[in-house]
């Protein structure tokens, strides 16, 4: 299938891709495959009964990458994908997901994109995932991820998500179970504008001694917009997790920051941290001490923020 | 060359007015170094935030090379060089110090040119360029970011609001080098450092006294010095910091 010039865009905003990847990958676009390609690591097989793919990735003894991103440009379309990825023990992956959506029509689009990670014995994983929106029509732009991870002894997980511009509703919701000595780090950032709604929702199970989980969100709410950052560990093992929500809203933006954490153990040892408040005056007098104007000093406090 | 003509700032106090900085009349020609110092509340801070548009004075104008920027907004008087180091310096979550120096210098710096930078205030720059400007750096090591900031731009005039203020007496051992550096190289520029230590003190061309809002004193260096030794104005490194 060829994609035009809105698909482009849309992918190299979400996945920094230009060309075809090299690598396994699944490009889904309007619903359809858009291409595909499996390697003698990373077995992509499409689901039968349901929308979604089944993905097998194999140790390879080096790291592997596949992309499988996901763009809308058709008003009023409306999806639920599983996609279902199996990793192997000792297996190494970085896997580049996010989902565009450009919607110029009157009617919702939306993407709910379920993921679930299998995750072996000391295998390594590293997922990244941007959300953008684009287009001009009143329609709304919706995104859902959900993500189930389930990590065995000695697994480690890095997620990097990140949803800068332009979609109007998320719910997130994040689930996590890790074994012994599984490492679970999220980095979450989030600008939201206009009447924009996002909500993130994670809860992060430490079941075996030595887990730990890391979480932090960097957020920025704009204008009218509201963000709910609900993050919930709980340690059930000797073990550690620490999570972070540090956010600045401006203008009538509204944030939330709920902090949960259970110990069901002696040894288990969990921290919270929450801050939000505007951006400080003297900031913004500092960059102005360098020739930025006010406006310049906002976006670069900003831009620094969610790097 | 930096001109104050009959500067005042008051603020209301309690419903009473009271005036931090009065009637200050100064020339800052280019090529010198001055110090001004005096006793803490003084209005030597005001001062300089005066300068740098910070504050905006209740009555006198300022003029920076003949130009009136009395009205002139704080960037338009860092575009036309003036340069400020906080007695406090900010922190930045995210933002890298070469990102700092980048924008202080207005234009793309090469690591290699930041470096320099960071160099003249005795960091070794390999491993401060992409650290950010956050909670994980020391009050010393932020203040010398700070200054780096001021030689990035290259400023007509800098002004250095306390610059011993929170440091540690290493730090600050360092830091005396980075100004008497600064002064060797100072050429068509001009420097205003507001300070109560001697050794800052001792590389001053001139030295102004600030008491109770009021010039007290002013003149070269022989002249005011030696009056002070002693004094809350002009105290040696080790008693004040320890």
């Amino acid at each position: 299938m060829e994609l035009d010039s809105i698909q482009k865009h849309l992918l190299e905003e979400i996945a920094d891709l230009h060309a075809i990847p090299d690598g396994a990958y699944n490009i889904r676009s309007n619903s359809a495959s858009a291409g595909r390609r499996s390697t003698p690591t990373i077995e992509i097989t499409p689901k039968a009964d349901v929308s979604g793919l089944d993905i097998h990735i194999k140790a390879g003894g080096r790291r592997e990458s596949m992309h499988i991103p996901v763009v809308m440009t058709q008003s009023g379309l409306k999806e639920t994908v599983y996609n279902d990825f199996t990793i192997d023990e000792n297996a190494d992956v970085v896997i580049i997901a996010g989902c565009g959506i450009d919607n110029c029509g009157m009617a919702d689009s939306e993407h709910d994109g379920i993921h679930r990670f299998y995750v072996g014995k000391n295998a390594k994983v590293k997922y990244v995932e941007k959300h953008y929106g684009s287009g001009t029509g009143a329609g709304k732009r919706i995104l859902n991820p959900g993500t189930e991870v389930y990590m065995q002894e000695g697994a480690s997980m890095e997620m990097e998500m990140a949803q800068i511009k332009g979609v109007d509703d998320t719910e997130r919701t994040t689930t996590a179970k890790l074994a012994a000595g599984a490492k679970l780090i999220i980095r979450e950032r989030l600008m939201t504008h206009g009447q924009q709604r996002a909500l993130s929702t994670y809860v992060v199970s430490l079941n075996g001694a030595g887990a730990s989980a890391d979480i932090v969100s960097r957020s920025v709410a704009r204008d009218d917009s509201f963000q709910r950052f609900d993050a919930k560990i709980v340690g059930n093992a000797p073990c550690s997790g620490h999570t972070e929500c540090d956010s600045i809203i401006m203008d009538r933006g509204r944030i939330l920051a709920v902090p949960g954490l259970e110990a069901n153990d002696v040894d288990a040892a969990l921290v919270h941290e929450a801050a939000i408040g505007k951006i400080a005056g003297e900031q913004l007098i500092k960059l102005m001490t360098l020739g930025l104007t006010a406006q310049e000093a906002e976006e670069q406090i900003i831009s620094g923020f969610l790097k | 060359m930096l001109e104050l003509k009959h500067l005042t700032f008051g603020v209301d106090s309690e419903g009473a007015g009271r005036e931090i900085v009065r009637d200050v009349s100064l020339t800052l020609p280019d090529g010198r170094l001055i110090v001004v110092t005096g006793p803490n509340g003084g209005g030597k801070s005001t001062l300089a935030r005066l300068i740098m548009g910070i504050e905006r004075p209740t009555s006198g104008r300022i003029f920076l090379n003949g130009q009136d920027i009395t009205e002139k907004s704080v960037t338009e008087r860092a575009r036309l060089g003036i340069g400020f180091a906080f007695q406090q310096p900010v922190r930045f979550k995210g933002l890298q110090v070469l990102d700092l120096l980048r924008l202080a210098a207005g234009r793309k710096l090469t690591p290699a040119d930041a470096c320099e930078y960071l160099a003249a205030v005795g960091l070794c720059a390999r491993d401060y360029i992409n650290r950010e400007v956050n909670a994980s750096l020391s009050g010393g090591e932020l203040k010398r970011i700070e200054i780096a900031t001021v030689l990035a731009r290259g400023a007509a005039l800098s002004v250095f609001d306390e610059p011993e203020a929170g440091i540690d007496l290493w730090s600050f051992q360092n830091l005396i080098e980075v100004f008497e550096g600064m002064r060797r190289n100072i050429r068509h520029s001009a420097i205003m450092i507001i300070s109560h230590q001697e050794r800052i003190l001792n590389i001053a061309d001139e030295i102004v006294v600030l008491k109770d809002g009021r010039v007290d004193r002013q003149g070269p260096r022989n002249e005011v010095l030696p009056d002070l030794i002693g004094t809350a104005a002009a105290v040696a490194s080790c008693r004040r910091i320890l």
